[in-house]
């Protein structure tokens, strides 16, 4: 029984103790440990998406009222279970089109850039409690998810800069306008995180790293004490992975694929792969950050269970994500812009000038509980003037325009 | 033995990158060599016990500068299939100028005795480098002068851009 | 601290590993025939010869988001040694941030009031 409590770390053990019988020095054992550790981490994601094309499929198409991939017709395994199996074989075998006037090099490695940097991004996140749980607890913790995401823009230009096509070059550009924009909001809201952990955890402790900002969840996740950044968050992070509402580098009815119309075969389906673990990654993100990660109940004696409970997050997000997906039209590009610069940027200005300064003035002997409360409160009242501030401004809008005018253009 | 073997490699990578950027006949390419030139930074500042800025490296001249140049190009018409020539008639003035530039360096490099502090870099680097950012008495002023200067720079680029 | 960048740099390395696996298997495989022809390879517009350039110019517009983000970029990387010290932070140190927020707000502002930020 003790050896399901802590599965994952006791397999290590395990391993590890096989190795050193069998002859191995132990730091020799212990690099192998960590290739090991580098090929389970690098492969989760891919594994996660996998069964998410799957389930993918089965939700969106549960929300349009089909069935999905089912046994009938052509044997799909039970429940069409076995169809993602199905599409990567397709997707490996297919006829790669080479289209003229490409620009080679660039052309090839964008795909390439796509995968890495989403498998690079779980490095620092934590599976599970304890350090043996994440594959390196880096002191710049999420700073360094950060740098990564902005690797997949590169290949985004590269992609569509290459194609010579040009769709491509427009979703090139678009690419530009908006992921560079929404990494603004999204960096803003984690630094009104980073702040509220720092006064969470104490003087021990590092803020940055994943591994302590779920530790800082102890009393309460952080979806109730700051529900404003997890909107913030969510909304800036779907942007920054091509999801609907925001999902104008693909736009089929006006860019055919944006970037990726030129890629065929397996290139595009790593560029498909790219999408879903960017999913992945930031369902992972906001379960790690605002869902308490790996907390649940019974974790305190069976620390396996933690990596139960985070995945089942992930789960949880990327079926909020498939909602997003299947629910929600396209914003038109001024529309996606003028939401980021005129909404999303000054609303997290503002938060994070008022909750730093809040978080500063309650005493440093206060509860958890009280500072939850307080850092709840100033949540709401920011939520509520910056509706009213939409609400005087649409008034006025109104005002300005004679009713019947029709639809105003390019509001 | 291992820091040296990376740090050969992340040197090299840097310097061939950086020879590929001004030897590179495409545009295009010279500014994605210049991203792997950066690439090869970050390594050696990982190198170095400074995650931070090694992040900071892919961040802000990855994601950021690099994108900047590459949208400079695409607003500039016909850069992919014009090969630009590499030199131009001042060629000889500005490579003895390089030359003279790097003469200079190197003896400056070589004159300075570079302060060494036999310790490991701790782990609250980052929070004390926080604490003095803020820190009236060390760098509290240069920090808020940082963001003035960001201002005038957003300042000044609106005006440039809308000024037609 | 480096031990930590060791798994950084073999989580590296598998997933290059996984990008060359995805990229180079179909290109071993080659289980259909390549079959080129000018039609097939032309550049997709939608059915029809593609008609000019595809690297076409475009306006100014996209540089000033891209210089906008460029600022704020450089704004986030001096705030986050400032909120991770936050709690050894006295209270004007915060306010200090907060100022340097608030001119960055202003310069926001003052974009946005000059109407860089419309779409035309």
């Amino acid at each position: 029984m003790d050896f399901l409590r802590n599965a994952i770390v006791e397999i290590g053990l395990w391993i590890e103790g096989l190795l050193i019988n069998a002859g191995l020095a132990e730091p020799a054992a212990d690099v192998i440990m960590t290739v090991v550790g580098a090929f389970v981490v690098g492969f989760t994601p891919l594994m996660i998406v996998v069964f998410l094309i799957w389930m993918y499929r089965k939700v969106s198409a549960r929300i349009g009222g089909r069935m999905g991939p089912n046994s009938s017709g052509t044997w799909a395994g039970p429940w069409g279970l076995v169809q993602p199996i199905a599409d990567v074989i397709k997707m490996f075998t297919k006829e790669d089109i080479r289209p003229q006037g490409i620009d080679v090099i660039p052309y090839n490695l964008a795909p390439i850039i796509i995968v890495v940097a989403a498998v690079m991004i779980w490095a620092v996140m934590p599976f599970g409690p304890g350090a043996e749980m994440v594959g390196a607890d880096l002191n710049i913790g999420i700073f360094y998810v950060l740098a990564f995401s902005s690797a997949a823009l590169i290949a985004f230009l590269m992609a569509g800069w290459s194609s010579n096509n040009k769709y491509a070059v427009v979703g090139a550009f678009r690419a530009v306008a908006q992921l560079l924009g929404y990494e603004i909001p999204q960096l803003l809201s984690i630094l009104i995180v980073v702040m509220v952990v720092s006064s969470f955890v104490g003087p021990q402790g590092n803020p940055l790293s994943l591994q302590s900002i779920v530790e800082a969840q102890e009393g309460m996740i952080f979806l109730v004490v700051l529900p404003l950044p997890a909107l913030v968050f969510w909304l800036a992070s779907l942007a920054e992975i091509n999801a609907r509402p925001f999902e104008l580098l693909e736009a089929e009815s006006e860019l055919v694929a944006g970037v990726q119309i030129e890629y065929s075969a397996m290139k595009w389906g790593m560029f498909y792969v790219g999408e879903f673990m960017g999913s992945v990654a930031v369902s992972a993100l906001f379960a790690t950050i605002f869902l308490g990660g790996w907390r649940g109940p019974w974790v305190d004696t069976a620390p396996v269970l933690g990596t139960v409970w985070f995945l089942l997050k992930i789960l949880f997000m990327l079926n909020v994500w498939t909602f997003f997906q299947m629910t929600l039209p396209r914003l038109r590009i001024d529309q996606m812009l003028a939401f980021n610069w005129k909404f999303l940027v000054p609303l997290s200005l503002f938060a994070i000038c008022v909750i730093g300064v809040v978080n500063k003035l309650i005493p440093e002997g206060a509860t958890s509980w009280l500072r939850s409360g307080i850092l709840l409160a100033t949540n709401v009242v920011i939520l509520l003037l910056a509706w009213a501030v939409l609400a005087i401004g649409k008034r006025r809008r109104e005002l300005r325009a004679p009713a019947g005018a029709g639809v105003e253009v390019g509001a | 033995m291992t820091q040296l073997v990376l740090f050969v490699i992340f040197g090299a990578i840097t310097l061939a990158a950086a020879i590929a950027v001004v030897t590179a006949r495409n545009l295009f390419h010279a500014v994605l060599w210049l991203l792997l030139a950066f690439f090869g930074v970050a390594g050696l500042y990982v190198l170095l016990e400074a995650p931070f800025f090694a992040a900071a490296q892919l961040f802000i001249y990855m994601g950021a500068i690099g994108v900047l140049i590459i949208y400079a190009l695409m607003l500039t018409r016909g850069v992919m299939r014009q090969q630009v020539p590499l030199v131009n008639d001042q060629w000889a003035l500005v490579a003895v100028l390089a030359v003279a530039l790097l003469a200079v360096l190197s003896w400056l490099f070589l004159q300075h005795t570079w302060p060494t502090v036999d310790q490991a870099v701790g782990p609250d680097s980052l929070r004390t480098l926080g604490e003095a950012l803020v820190d009236p008495g060390r760098y509290g002023f240069p920090f808020e002068v940082a963001s003035v200067l960001l201002v005038m720079a957003l300042i000044g680029a609106v005006t440039i851009v809308r000024e037609r | 601290m480096l031990e930590q960048f060791t798994f950084v740099g073999f989580l590296f390395l598998v997933a290059l590993f996984l990008g060359l696996f995805m990229f180079g298997v179909p290109w071993l495989l080659r289980l259909r025939p390549r079959k080129s022809s000018s039609y097939k390879s032309d550049p997709y517009e939608c059915g029809l010869r593609p008609h000019g350039e595809a690297w076409v110019q475009f306006k100014a517009q996209y540089y000033i988001f891209a210089l906008v983000f460029l600022v704020f970029d450089v704004e986030a990387v001096f705030l986050f040694p400032w909120a991770l010290a936050y709690h050894h932070l006295a209270f004007y140190a915060v306010l200090e941030g907060v100022i340097f927020i608030l001119l960055l707000t202003a310069a926001l502002i003052y974009v946005w009031r000059k109407g860089a930020l419309e779409w035309m």
